[in-house]
């Protein structure tokens, strides 16, 4: 006797699978933390384990506690602890590091009811809180520590242009390598750019939001100075990289349209801009995207796709 | 024409194995089943009572109401039962077995039709029992009526086949591409008001664009569409963009926009009953997938069981395996292979578990992938949502908000989800259940 299969229609569908997508962030995450380990040492690999670690053990526990099924497994809480790490500097007390870690997934994600259901991007949320709570630790940055140098506090590119230092500004190349003070995973314009590419090679991510936004960084600061150079430096410098690629391209923070992803991404870019430029951080980027996160749904709605023959206005 | 984008976003594997094959005529089965729900509308009425004997062709169920369509024998033999089985949409309708003889002894009163004018050719096409066939099963007869009501000036010739595996249609495009030209002859003479017959095809069928360019190149008024392989270029709304630049509004029909589908074989069959006066008893049907052992194309009598054609195409090489009937985006599934084939029936497909089954159900990431895909750019999210507010009100407002009423089933939603969710299955409970909502507001007033 034969024993049927029976389902609705669709019979088949597609390989991508939500671990997949996450899987591949965190390969094209790779070359931003190979970079971090080599610019800032042992530290930086201690703080990428360290937060990985304390974010799959979080919602580990958290589901655990809750009675809720078990999601690890699909890697989404490695992508928020590997992106947390990467945004932090070297300087930051380790212990801070796992209250940032347990904040991101448990209050901010969890809390809403975990994958695909927060509202504000986990990462850029425990970002803000970290330098908000424990600014003397995760304030400011190190400058790399290249050929067995000690990890010392430095201006960040962004803050000697914005307050002005002793320290001079390091070159626009090094600027595209990473060899200047800042977190440990945002300095390396290189680095990122390639896993950015990886990406939006693979269909996790549109180009039209990196571009979007960096171009609207760069417009505006070139408007704004009238100067190629700075303009570069806004690119280049604070976390604007690592979150065109990886922060504002998140999934459940930003709109769910291709319309309203690409406001979105312009919006953070503008809000950049307005924090440089006139607020009293050096960085905008945490800010602007967490003040996008709270707009999104609005933008969602309002960018929708006018359905096919729909009648009406 | 200005250069326009074409809708449909899916890429899908189109594994068109049997695209070579030529049909092969499968032995009559001992009985055929025939359900009166073989198309859209009401069920068709029995004429015959058991113990009656048949022969091929001769009429054992008429059309009830104004859409519905008659049913004709496909084997000669006796009539051993009637009765109502449960079908595949959970409705329960009369069902006709017949016992086959083994003779097929045709039916005397078997004469081609006339056809002079509009009239007696709508005529012919309500007996000729042919309904869309493609898979829609809207009766012929009905649809061509708004030729009477509407000014149409396009017909499109449906010869998309966007599912994967299915072949039949294509099989019609070159076996029988003189009855396709012949049917658009016939619709020439009877309404001159159309002055365009546009054959949509898409391109992974060269040999049909070829064959029906062929046939039709001295025909002014034919012109053939290669349409690109993104799924799903059939459906009517999307083809009629694709072909004419034509978008068909909400809650009204292609006819009322000087437009009229109709599928390849559809007007291949009505061809051939004009020429025979056979009506429609048999038709081709692909055989194919992981699970088949010796997949084909098959020419089938209507009534024949899944078991008879799967059994004719060499078996079923594992037991645990998931058979369609349909295409894999939007067939349906076999739970009893006793089911009989009907006029809709344009491939069996069967699967083995591995090919149907692997993405474990997760929550939604709102990647927006369903978003993206959706040919009609409709947000499948915001149906799901909808159901999950407080009230039905509520639920129902939303539902309309999102123009659920737009969605079609094409099943790319559901194909791209990373997260497996059933989104084609909840837009199907979602439309259906507004539909009940409107009708029970309706008559409350």
């Amino acid at each position: 006797m034969e024993k049927l299969i029976v389902s609705t229609s669709p019979h088949i569908q597609s390989k991508t699978s939500t671990q997949g997508i996450m899987r591949d962030v965190i390969i094209a995450l790779l070359p931003a933390a190979v970079a971090g380990c080599i610019l800032f040492g042992w530290k930086a690999l201690l703080m990428i384990a360290v937060c990985v670690a304390t974010t799959v053990l979080s919602e580990f526990l958290f589901n655990l506690l809750t009675k809720k099924e078990q999601t690890v497994t699909d890697l989404s809480a490695v992508v928020t602890g590997l992106i947390l790490a990467l945004s932090l500097p070297a300087k930051a007390n380790i212990f801070h590091c796992i209250v940032g870690s347990v904040f991101a997934i448990v209050v901010v994600k969890c809390l809403f009811g975990g994958i695909g259901c927060n509202f504000a991007n986990p990462a850029a949320t425990a970002r803000v809180f970290l330098i908000i709570a424990f600014s003397a630790s995760i304030g400011g940055a190190t400058a790399p520590a290249l050929g067995g140098v000690d990890l010392v506090a430095s201006a960040t590119p962004l803050e000697i242009i914005k307050f002005g230092s002793d320290t001079t500004l390091p070159s626009l190349l090094d600027m595209f390598l990473g060899n200047r003070a800042g977190a440990i995973g945002e300095t390396s314009a290189l680095a990122l750019i390639l896993g950015g590419i990886y990406l939006i090679f693979r269909r996790v991510i549109k180009w039209h939001v990196p571009v979007i936004y960096i171009a609207t960084v760069f417009l505006l600061s070139l408007i704004i100075k009238q100067d190629l150079t700075v303009a570069l430096y806004q690119v280049l410098g604070g976390g604007l990289v690592i979150a065109a690629f990886f922060m504002i391209t998140d999934y459940s923070t930003t709109p769910i349209n291709t319309l309203g992803k690409m406001v979105f991404a312009f919006g953070c870019g503008v809000i950049t801009v307005l924090i440089r430029f006139w607020g009293s951080y050096p960085e905008g980027v945490s800010f602007a995207i967490l003040l996008m996160n709270i707009l999104s749904p609005y933008i969602e709605k309002l960018c929708a796709k006018k359905p096919l023959g729909k009648a009406g206005k | 024409m200005l250069k326009r984008k074409f809708l449909g976003n899916l890429r899908l594997s189109h594994h068109k194995n049997t695209a070579d094959m030529s049909p092969v005529r499968m032995t009559p089965p001992q009985e055929i089943l025939l359900p009166m729900d073989q198309h859209i509308g009401a069920p068709a009425t029995p004429v015959v009572k058991v113990g009656d004997t048949v022969r091929v062709g001769q009429l054992v169920a008429e059309a009830t109401g104004a859409v519905s369509a008659p049913i004709y024998a496909s084997v000669s033999g006796k009539v051993t039962k009637i009765e109502n089985t449960l079908r595949v949409n959970g409705k329960s309708v009369p069902t006709i077995r017949i016992e086959n003889d083994g003779e097929m002894t045709a039916f005397d009163g078997i004469t081609p039709p006339t056809v002079t004018d509009l009239d007696s050719f709508l005529d012919a096409v309500r007996k000729s029992g042919v309904v869309g066939m493609g898979g829609a099963g809207f009766p012929t007869g009905v649809k061509l009526d708004f030729l009477k009501k509407n000014s149409v000036h396009t017909v499109i010739l449906n010869g998309a086949e966007c599912e994967p595996y299915i072949t039949s249609d294509a099989r019609t495009m070159t076996d029988e591409a003189d009855y396709v030209y012949a049917g658009i002859k016939l619709l020439q003479k009877v309404a001159p008001e159309i002055k365009k017959y546009i054959i949509g095809i898409e391109k992974n069928k060269p040999e049909c664009i070829e064959i029906l360019g062929n046939i039709t190149k001295d025909d002014p008024s034919v012109s053939i569409v290669p349409l690109p392989l993104l799924y799903p270029q059939g459906a009517e709304k999307i083809l009629i963009y694709n072909t004419t630049g034509i978008t068909v509004p909400e809650g009204c029909l292609p006819s009322e926009v000087g437009t009229l589908v109709l599928n390849v074989t559809t007007l291949a069959v009505i061809a051939k009953y004009v020429e025979t006066g056979m009506p429609l008893v048999e038709r081709c049907v692909t055989v194919d997938g992981s699970a088949i052992a010796e997949p084909k194309n098959v020419i089938v009598p209507i009534g024949a069981s899944v078991a008879d054609v799967i059994n004719f195409a060499g078996g079923l090489k594992e037991p645990h395996c998931k058979v369609i009937m349909g295409g894999p985006m939007t067939g349906h599934a076999v739970y009893d292979l006793t089911e009989p084939v009907i006029k809709t029936t344009n491939a069996i497909l069967a699967f083995n578990e591995k090919e149907t089954f692997g993405k474990k159900v997760t929550a939604c990431i709102h990647c927006g992938k369903c978003v993206e895909i959706c040919p009609n750019n409709l947000n499948p999210t915001s149906f799901v949502k909808a159901l999950k507010a407080d009230t039905v009100d509520e639920r129902m407002a939303l539902l309309e908000d999102a123009h659920v009423n737009l969605c079609m089933e094409c099943g790319c939603c559901a194909y791209v989800c990373p997260a497996a969710r059933p989104l084609a299955e909840n837009i199907r409970v979602a439309k259906n259940s507004l539909r009940e909502y409107k009708a029970h507001k309706a008559s409350l007033k």
